[in-house]
């Protein structure tokens, strides 16, 4: 049985989207709604959960207004926290390695792992290793990684990438999870939660002993203690941290906060927002490394420090992680994570991508958006994600980007020109009605028309005259009512 | 929005002693579930003197798609002795360029509607997604305070009535059994949410039924329903779902663009096409 997890761990397909493949995984993927199993189930049913959690505290929004103003103080002094945090956790016996980009911490990583003689490797649920394309240059170095987060184990069973930030493995059922066990590591069939629970135990537990590194992300980097804090609600955080002799932390630059004193507000958030609990089973505070282990912490930058640059999009670099705009997305309900092309999805992937990868391959993520705003209600650190993702549709439009093209300029220009005299206005509007009208005889429709009519009527206008023609008309005859008003006095 | 020209505390303690609530020993009670999040602050609303003249500004797929929506708000204020004005002038709000990313092109379309509307203290619009593009977007585009000061003085119509001239019953009468869809930027942008229910529960013989999923988007979206077809229809369809399952016989919302497309479904669906589709302002001069 364990040689089915070992062959599986070695073989993942590792989809590693660049240049075109990734515009055009974009443009084909954003636009249709795909299936995903109980994808959007899931999701909404998370969402629910968790706005039924905060109506029950009052002081939730005070806790959001705290972190935000926080993470704000910690992402404006990030020079400062991160030599603090340095020094701190370096005075008990970590390392501390800083990387610019992917490349660079995968450099860090295969030195530690040619170091220590590392042969195979646990995995604790991280990002940035997503971001580093870890898994496979382990591969490529000889080195077996496996994944020990349940959700992970499962996508990297099954060969694919994850489809959420939190539960990486959303989209299958208890039935589709028995059946992949059945198929890859030869278990009798069940969809009962606790015998698949048992199975997965049962391959992961063995691997924990025997691996001579284990690999984690970083939730929380306090400065003022040096502390890692890791959270989660599986114990394989726990073991992959403690059991191996070697643990390589791994963190992006933004995950820093002041001082320990900060934290408690984020754990109150963070459970709630993420899987709508109090508190996450476990939360793991990592001060340093202990008597013959050794601890090493790589913090990345890959593209973050570009963020710093855009005053008006910087707080994307305060998430943490949650999930909630995922949840709360009806977009990423229907096209699923994988449709964002890369490593961050729904709302926070639609900011956050652009700006590591470069607007000039992931320009068209911030338009995969109806702009409802429910993602920047949900938010548990603020982050203002509806208007970021407009400001970012208008970066799109001027710097190099697939959405660029100077037809689609031309045309607003037109618009623009129109919009600013009334008589045009009148005219093109006049115009856009009678296309209206005549467009159901049209036995094929083109471009946004043909977009429009595919699944939806169009709208029928009056056969009478528009409002300013009504208006000049008629204004006079509009009639009032004959007595008092029938009012109520405001907040009444 | 945390401009660039905002001060940064450098002390995070004053970030974190202004709420002392974080102490995980407070109990937990309070609002009922379901209530849904509290929006973080309520706006202040001027005060309106009566007789006081308000400019009517109507979007351009209403004056063009819908007249009818305009009349019956124009009506309406007259009705409720609100002297009204239309600025013949007006065109567009910019919204549709600066949700497209060209900013530059929306900046121009809303300079010209603060030229056209700048003699006017008052300006509403039926149209809460185009109320919000004055109110909150203008400054995006143009942070001038001229330019924002006359976005401010733009309301979406249900909140002017309910908000700001205190008026909840409009003396309509409707019989029937109606569902309310409110737009996501009505609701979330604007933060109105209360005063068109407000204002249905004050009509004659009118029967509220409640929408299931009230508050999720019907995936309108302006240009997104045409450059993302698909999900956009996948969301419509959530939606028209949703009212048929309301038992409603006509579905009411203050923003006309978000049922331009859910009626457009509802007209393919075998359950759905039946169900009449009105703009709220239709259905508050019903029998007045």
């Amino acid at each position: 049985m364990q040689s089915a997890v070992e062959e599986t761990a070695r073989t993942e397909p590792h989809v590693s989207l660049q240049g075109a493949q990734f515009l055009r995984e974009q443009n084909k993927n954003l636009a249709e709604p795909g299936q995903f199993g109980s994808l959007a189930q899931s999701a909404e049913r998370s969402y629910k959960h968790n706005q039924q959690i905060i109506a029950t505290i009052p002081y939730f929004q005070s806790w959001r207004e705290q972190a935000h103003q926080i993470k704000r103080y910690a992402i404006a002094n990030l020079d400062k926290l991160l030599v603090e945090f340095e020094r701190n956790i370096t005075a008990r016996g970590a390392t501390v390695l800083y990387a610019q980009n992917a490349q660079e911490a995968n450099e860090h990583l295969i030195r530690i792992i040619r170091e220590h003689g590392v042969r195979t490797v646990v995995k604790a649920k991280s990002m940035v290793s997503e971001e580093m394309e870890m898994n496979h240059v382990l591969e490529a170095e000889g080195v077996r990684a496996l994944e020990t987060d349940l959700g992970e184990f499962l996508v990297q069973l099954a060969g694919q990438r994850p489809i959420h930030v939190v539960t990486p493995a959303l989209h299958l059922s208890a039935a589709d999870v028995g059946r992949l066990f059945q198929e890859k590591l030869g278990e009798p069939f069940t969809q009962e939660h606790a015998a698949l629970t048992q199975i997965a135990r049962k391959h992961l537990r063995r691997q924990f002993v025997q691996a001579d590194l284990g690999i984690s992300g970083v939730n929380f980097a306090i400065a003022d203690t040096g502390t890692i804090c890791l959270v989660e609600n599986e114990g394989n955080q726990g073991l992959s941290t403690s059991c191996p002799r070697v643990h390589v932390a791994l963190m992006g630059i933004e995950k820093v906060i002041p001082s320990i004193r900060h934290l408690p507000v984020f754990l109150h958030l963070l459970g709630r927002s993420g899987t709508g609990q109090k508190l996450t089973t476990y939360t793991h505070l990592i001060h340093g490394s202990t008597p013959g282990r050794k601890l090493y912490v790589i913090i990345l930058d890959n593209g973050r420090s570009e963020v710093l640059r855009d005053p008006k999009a910087w707080s994307a670099l305060f998430c943490i992680r949650c999930g909630a705009c995922l949840n709360s997305c009806p977009v990423y309900r229907r096209v699923g994570g994988w449709a964002y092309g890369w490593v961050y999805p729904g709302p926070i992937g639609a900011i956050l991508t652009p700006h590591l990868v470069g607007l000039d391959q992931a320009g068209k993520l911030p338009f995969a958006s109806s702009l409802c705003g429910a993602c920047g209600e949900v938010c548990p650190v603020k982050i203002d994600i509806p208007h970021q993702l407009v400001h970012l549709r208008h970066r799109a439009v001027e710097e190099p980007s697939p959405v660029r093209s100077w037809r689609e300029r031309l045309v607003w220009r037109l618009w623009a020109w129109a919009m600013c005299h009334p008589w045009m206005y009148r005219l093109a509007m006049g115009m856009a009605r009678l296309g209206t009208r005549l467009a159901r005889f049209l036995p094929w429709h083109p471009g946004p028309l043909g977009a429009w009519t595919r699944g939806r009527e169009l709208p029928q206008p009056p056969p009478g005259p528009n409002f300013h023609t009504w208006w000049k008309k008629h204004a006079h005859e509009l009639k009032t009512f004959p007595t008092e008003l029938p009012s109520e006095s405001p907040g009444s | 929005m945390h401009l660039p020209d905002e001060p940064i505390s450098n002390r995070p303690e004053e970030a974190v002693s202004s709420g002392k609530n974080s102490d995980s020993g407070v109990p937990e009670h309070g609002t009922e579930p379901g209530a849904g999040p509290v929006p973080a602050t309520r706006r202040e609303y001027p005060v309106y003197e009566p007789g006081e003249p308000v400019a009517l500004f109507v979007p351009c797929y209403i004056d063009e798609f819908y007249p009818h929506v305009a009349q019956a708000t124009a009506e309406l204020l007259t009705w409720l002795q609100v002297p009204v004005e239309f600025p013949g002038r007006q065109t567009c709000c910019g919204q549709p360029a600066f949700n497209s990313g060209y900013w530059k092109e929306a900046c121009k379309v809303v300079h010209h509607f603060c030229e056209t509307f700048a003699p006017y203290r008052w300006i509403v619009t039926p149209s809460g997604s185009c109320a919000a593009m004055c109110r909150v977007f203008f400054g995006h585009v143009d942070p001038d305070p001229r330019i924002v000061e006359i976005g401010q003085r733009v309301f979406e119509l249900t909140e002017f009535l309910v908000e700001v001239m205190g008026v909840t019953d409009v003396g309509a009468r409707f019989p029937h059994k109606v569902t309310l869809h409110i737009g996501c930027h009505t609701r979330r942008e604007l933060g109105v949410s209360a005063p068109p229910l407000r204002l249905l529960q004050h009509v004659e013989g009118l029967q509220y039924v409640e929408l299931p999923n009230v508050e999720e988007c019907c995936g309108f979206g302006g240009t997104f329903s045409v450059k993302m077809p698909g999900t956009s229809i996948a969301m419509g369809q959530t939606k028209a779902e949703n009212i048929i399952r309301s038992g409603a016989e006509v579905v009411v919302s203050p923003d006309i663009s978000c049922l331009m497309h859910v009626e457009g479904i509802l007209r393919r669906h075998p359950q759905g096409r039946h169900i009449r589709c009105m703009h709220i302002a239709e259905l508050l001069r019903a029998e007045q």
